[in-house]
């Protein structure tokens, strides 16, 4: 079992193809899409690959360190920022192909029109803490 | 003795009950005692409005089946919250370990986390779930907490209000702050209400406060509506849209009943003033018969107990609904832009103005400040439904 990181993006990757705001979808069209993510995460953890799902709210800070005695600098919010993180999901599965074939389902997801949003969906594989037993 | 007329009457009486927010079952037993009472009573002294004194009689029937519930309730938990076998301690020593879990010395979450732990006897899995943490950090927080009330003598009394503070913290997680305009945060998580419900009970069993009874009168109003709040996809179900007949009609007699014996004692605190906007909300039998001209003095009045921004953002819905939206808009434009749910107010606000434009605007806007994802959902909805909107 390897676990993979599913990122999706506020900004920052290609346009899906239905590219409308959810903002501009109608209710029951925004309600459909909720009632996908919900039954998509269950039936995750029904088989058992299902790890953690996470929404970020779009504005962030950036901090860092200002050297000994200091409080920390920061900055931002960044409204230009070219990345901006949405949200993940983190599932643990047997195969990469596993893993590209979920997140496939997962850019399926309602959007408007009731059609498929076509979003992309950045595949990250999580770099283990451990080295495994068998590598050798 | 007409008996085609008490049939005739039955419907129409019944329905007045459902329409209180009682539950279906519950209002049938009591229109059918009142019919009873009505054949034995009628005879000798008939009354002038049959349809009033059934509606009357059923009522005060159905009151007294859910206070008798409630009170059998209250003596199984009593039963429940039985100590072990063993030496049993004393009712002050209770109160003294609440006042412990609620040290000012404690971080808010260390409190909350050593109160569900030491008072309430949760599991520190059962907690690190409620509060979706790693197990190993709420045992952490824990010992922590414990170790730094560790030289705080047991013998002197708390205070109590710290004590409100951290079981109001543990009701809100699982239902997260209220407001008036549609309970657009209104996330369920019951265990944990009702858990905050159950200690506050026993916090009212061992001490003698007007504001403790508030505090308990005021989670069991909220608590009252949780079936109501959420749609069956897990959507917030705004509280004018609530179908009040799944409102939990016993619990709503029991924290009006807390709630009317501690005012009576005339120290007024924010808990009781926060119950008793609840229970206005409680009492009217539909959205448009609410008494927002009560609940603005309530609100004034808990501005003068608090002065918190929070509850002035709340004022301000409740002056739109009992003056006009134009009323409710000044009211906000006093306020602090940037107070979380500024924004979503005054979208409801805008809307019922009339002006969908900057309605919609502001939905969106809103839902990008939201707290919570049932929340920025609930937003992004409102502000679809205005844009989607068919033109009449």
């Amino acid at each position: 079992m390897a676990k993979y990181l599913l990122l999706k993006h506020y900004r920052g990757a290609p346009a899906s193809v239905n590219d409308v705001p959810m903002d501009q979808w109608t209710p029951e069209e925004i309600s459909a899409h909720v009632q996908y993510m919900n039954d998509f995460a269950a039936r995750l953890e029904k088989t058992g690959e299902f790890v953690d799902s996470q929404a970020l709210a779009p504005e962030g800070t950036f901090v860092r360190y200002d050297g000994e005695g200091r409080p920390p600098v920061t900055d931002g919010p960044f409204a230009e920022t070219k990345d901006l993180i949405a949200g993940w999901m983190v599932i643990d599965v047997d195969s990469y192909e596993r893993a590209v074939e979920l997140a496939g389902e997962l850019s399926a997801a309602p959007g408007a029109g009731g059609k498929p949003i076509h979003e992309w969906l950045e595949v990250r594989p999580f770099l283990a803490a451990h080295a495994s037993c068998i590598t050798e | 003795m007409d008996e085609a007329l008490l049939r005739s009457l039955t419907p129409g009486v019944l329905a007045v009950l459902v329409r209180r927010a009682a539950d279906f079952a519950a209002a049938e037993d009591a229109v059918q005692d009142a019919l009873v009472e009505a054949v034995r009573v009628w005879p000798a002294d008939p009354p002038r409005d049959a349809k009033g004194w059934l509606v009357t009689v059923a009522w005060r029937k159905f009151l007294d089946q859910a206070r008798s519930d409630a009170a059998r309730r209250r003596r199984e938990d009593r039963l429940d919250e039985e100590p072990a076998p063993g030496p049993a301690p004393a009712v002050d020593d209770t109160l003294q370990l609440y006042f412990l879990c609620a040290h000012p010395s404690l971080t808010p979450s260390s409190a909350v986390a050593l109160t569900l732990r030491a008072v309430g006897g949760l599991t520190t899995r059962q907690i690190a779930r409620a509060y979706l943490v790693p197990e190993a950090t709420m045992a952490q927080r824990i010992s922590r907490a414990k170790r730094t009330v560790a030289g705080v003598r047991f013998d002197r009394p708390g205070d109590v209000a710290t004590v409100l503070r951290v079981l109001y913290l543990v009701f809100n997680e699982g239902y997260s702050g209220d407001i008036d305009l549609g309970g657009i945060a209104e996330v369920p998580q019951y265990p944990l209400s009702a858990e905050a419900i159950r200690l506050t009970r026993q916090l009212a069993a061992a001490t003698d406060h007007p504001e403790v009874a508030g505090l308990l009168a005021l989670m069991l109003l909220h608590h009252a509506r949780r079936a109501a709040r959420t749609a069956p996809d897990g959507s917030l179900v705004p509280l004018a849209e609530q179908d009040r007949r799944r409102w939990d009609t016993a619990s709503i007699a029991e924290g009006v009943r807390i709630l009317q014996s501690a005012l009576a004692r005339d120290r007024l605190g924010e808990y009781q003033a926060q119950a008793a906007i609840a229970a206005l909300h409680a009492d009217a039998p539909t959205a448009e018969e609410t008494d927002w001209v009560q609940i603005v003095e309530w609100y004034d009045e808990l501005a003068r107990l608090t002065d918190s921004p929070v509850v002035r953002l709340n004022r301000a819905v409740a002056v739109g609904e009992a003056d006009g939206p134009r009323a409710g808009l000044a009211a906000l434009a006093a306020l602090d832009t940037s107070l979380p749910r500024y924004t979503a107010v005054a979208a409801y606000l805008h809307e019922r103005d009339g002006d969908l434009t900057t309605a919609a605007r502001l939905y969106s806007e809103a839902a990008q400040k939201a707290p919570n994802l049932a929340e920025h959902v609930h937003l992004t909805r409102q502000a679809a439904r205005l844009n989607t909107r068919r033109p009449h």
